[in-house]
């Protein structure tokens, strides 16, 4: 018998092919690709003006690329370019199968409406219509982001930065995604509530088996929840491969340059 | 001199025609927000221009035109939109509802059932019922034509969060035809109901945001709700004090600093219906008395 889970995680779950973009001019993103795998977590690294970020929205289908294509592997197995989705199985895709973490909450959240309805936005969006149950579940996702159940009724904008965060993750992971878009999640945070973000999310990518695809220009960041990294410059991706072998044995000068850059603990 | 004369009912036939129109497409699409180039009408914006319009486009010669304002007849707004049209159309007017074959409101359906004869024609003041949730109005367009609703649940989530239960009073977010998510501009939650399979047409005019939206006779409108904390039409606990109906909507009247208050039906031609059959409540003036003082 074939095991069916082990032939899912065979099969990427999404695919670029040399993926451009230029914005008249100017090349933002040339000549990308690579698969992303179930369960993986691949980290984007760069400096600014790099490509990044660009590269993340083309992925994620929020821009259109000038060349080449993204295709992803949905629910039912079937692999299809983005392209070609229409805007409502794009946007239904983007409540229910992905998440995006924004470097600044305000962007991710509705400030203005409480935490346990900023949780149960996506679900009562795929048709929830229980009170009790989208409660229920949006107390349990502020326990597993280590929120207090007892502010479940307080807007986000009450909030600290690092809660902010958190609850970003908890309202995109609550429909359980299998993979997560995040632009540069920890920036903007003080370095002690960045070490417990990062310890957060290590542990639910492992928990919920998630395929993150995290832009950041932080290479602590990269190295600590990242299997792979891609180090951009100028629009192209200079370098690819395992974290530890990048980040202990960079080959490219800019690498070096980026990896040398970093204070010694 | 002269008076200046009007066309009919104030607009000119091309802009008549045009809204229309709009209103045809309305009908054809239930519950949708189909623009329509409003004009400037000759009152302010928020007394009804886009109703007057509304009004306006489908008033013919031998129409019996009934004008309320909150329930009542006879404030300001309802005088005079009802003296404006009198005036520039020539059509009789009326304050009863079943001698009426269109009524245009403000905030309230009659309390007697309308009938396929008759027209409602609401006033508007914001016809977006995302408005609130979501500022941008092409992002609101989007979620219309895709159906994607859960936003509204988000409102209703946050009342049950906050009150206890769905506080949501009036502008009531209602599912037209199970389609499209309609505000039905500032009525109260009590007429809600109402609008379900009503044999009327109703027709919405929105003057200043230029929408028209419509229910077509016999549609079904439901009110959204969550399964646990399903809708529930609001009225006060309270008998009218000058009917004495029980099943009417009620305005609350202060009646001095004390503390002391009465409530009676906000459908003035109801209630005086009641009271001219005989009902009467526990403010009514006795007619004994006045007849002893006469």
């Amino acid at each position: 018998m074939v095991d069916q889970a082990a032939l899912e995680n065979d099969q990427p779950l999404l695919v670029a092919t040399s993926l451009s973009k230029s914005f008249g001019r100017i090349a933002a993103c040339r000549d990308v690709s690579f698969s992303l795998y179930p369960g993986e977590v691949l980290a984007i690294v760069g400096e600014s003006g790099s490509g990044k970020s660009t590269l993340l929205q083309l992925l994620s289908g929020q821009l259109a690329a000038s060349g080449g294509h993204v295709s992803y592997r949905m629910r039912d197995g079937v692999a299809r370019d983005l392209a070609t989705l229409g805007e409502a199985e794009r946007r239904f895709l983007f409540r229910t199968d992905w998440g995006f973490v924004h470097q600044d909450p305000a962007q991710g959240l509705r400030m203005a409406v409480s935490a346990g309805a900023n949780v149960g936005e996506r679900l009562m969006a795929v048709g929830w219509n229980h009170y009790g149950r989208i409660r229920d579940t949006a107390s349990d996702w502020l326990t597993r982001v280590e929120i207090d159940v007892a502010r479940i009724d307080d807007a986000p904008r009450t909030y600290s930065g690092g809660m902010r965060q958190r609850l970003q993750i908890a309202r995109n992971l609550v429909t359980e995604p299998r993979l997560v878009f995040m632009d540069e999640p920890t920036g903007g945070l003080d370095v002690s509530v960045q070490a417990r973000l990062l310890d957060l999310l290590r542990s639910l990518v492992a928990e919920l088996h998630l395929a993150v695809i995290i832009v950041t220009h932080d290479l602590a960041v990269a190295r600590l929840l990242s299997h792979r990294v891609m180090v951009m410059k100028g629009g192209r991706v200079i370098e690819t491969g395992l974290t530890d072998q990048v980040l202990d044995d960079p080959r490219e000068p800019y690498t070096q340059l980026l990896v040398s850059s970093i204070l010694p603990p | 001199m002269n008076a200046p004369a009007y066309n009919f009912a104030y607009l000119d036939e091309q802009t008549k025609r045009m809204i229309r129109r709009a209103i045809l497409k309305a009908i054809a699409i239930p519950g949708y927000q189909v623009p329509f180039a409003s004009r400037e009408m000759p009152m302010p914006y928020g007394w009804g221009t886009g109703g007057v319009q509304v009004t306006a486009a489908i008033l013919g010669p031998t129409d019996v035109l009934k004008v309320i304002d909150q329930g009542s007849d006879d404030t300001t707004n309802a005088i005079s939109i009802r003296k404006f049209f009198a005036k520039t159309a020539g059509v009789a007017t009326t304050t009863a509802t079943d001698d009426a074959t269109v009524i245009q409101t403000r905030h309230r359906i009659p309390e007697t059932a309308l009938n396929e004869s008759q027209v409602l024609v609401y006033q508007v003041p914001i016809p977006e019922p995302l408005r609130f949730l979501e500022p941008r109005e092409t992002e609101t367009r989007r979620m219309h034509a895709l159906a994607e609703y859960g936003l509204m649940h988000v409102k209703l989530y946050e009342d049950i969060a906050r009150f206890g239960h769905i506080a949501t009073a009036y502008a009531y977010p209602v599912k037209v035809n199970a389609r499209y998510v309609m505000d039905p501009s500032p009525t109260p939650k009590f007429d809600n109901p109402k609008m379900d399979n009503c044999p009327a047409p109703q027709l919405f005019g929105a003057g200043r945001e230029k929408r028209i939206y419509a229910i077509p006779p016999y549609t079904k409108v439901v009110s959204l709700d969550f399964e646990d904390h399903p809708f529930e039409p609001y009225r006060f606990n309270a008998p009218c004090a000058l009917c004495g109906a029980e099943d009417s909507y009620l305005d609350e009247i202060v009646t001095d600093d004390k503390g002391s208050r009465m409530f009676v039906c906000s459908d003035t031609d109801y209630c005086e219906g009641r009271q001219a059959a005989g009902h009467h409540g526990s403010l009514s003036a006795a007619p004994y008395k006045e007849k002893a003082h006469g």
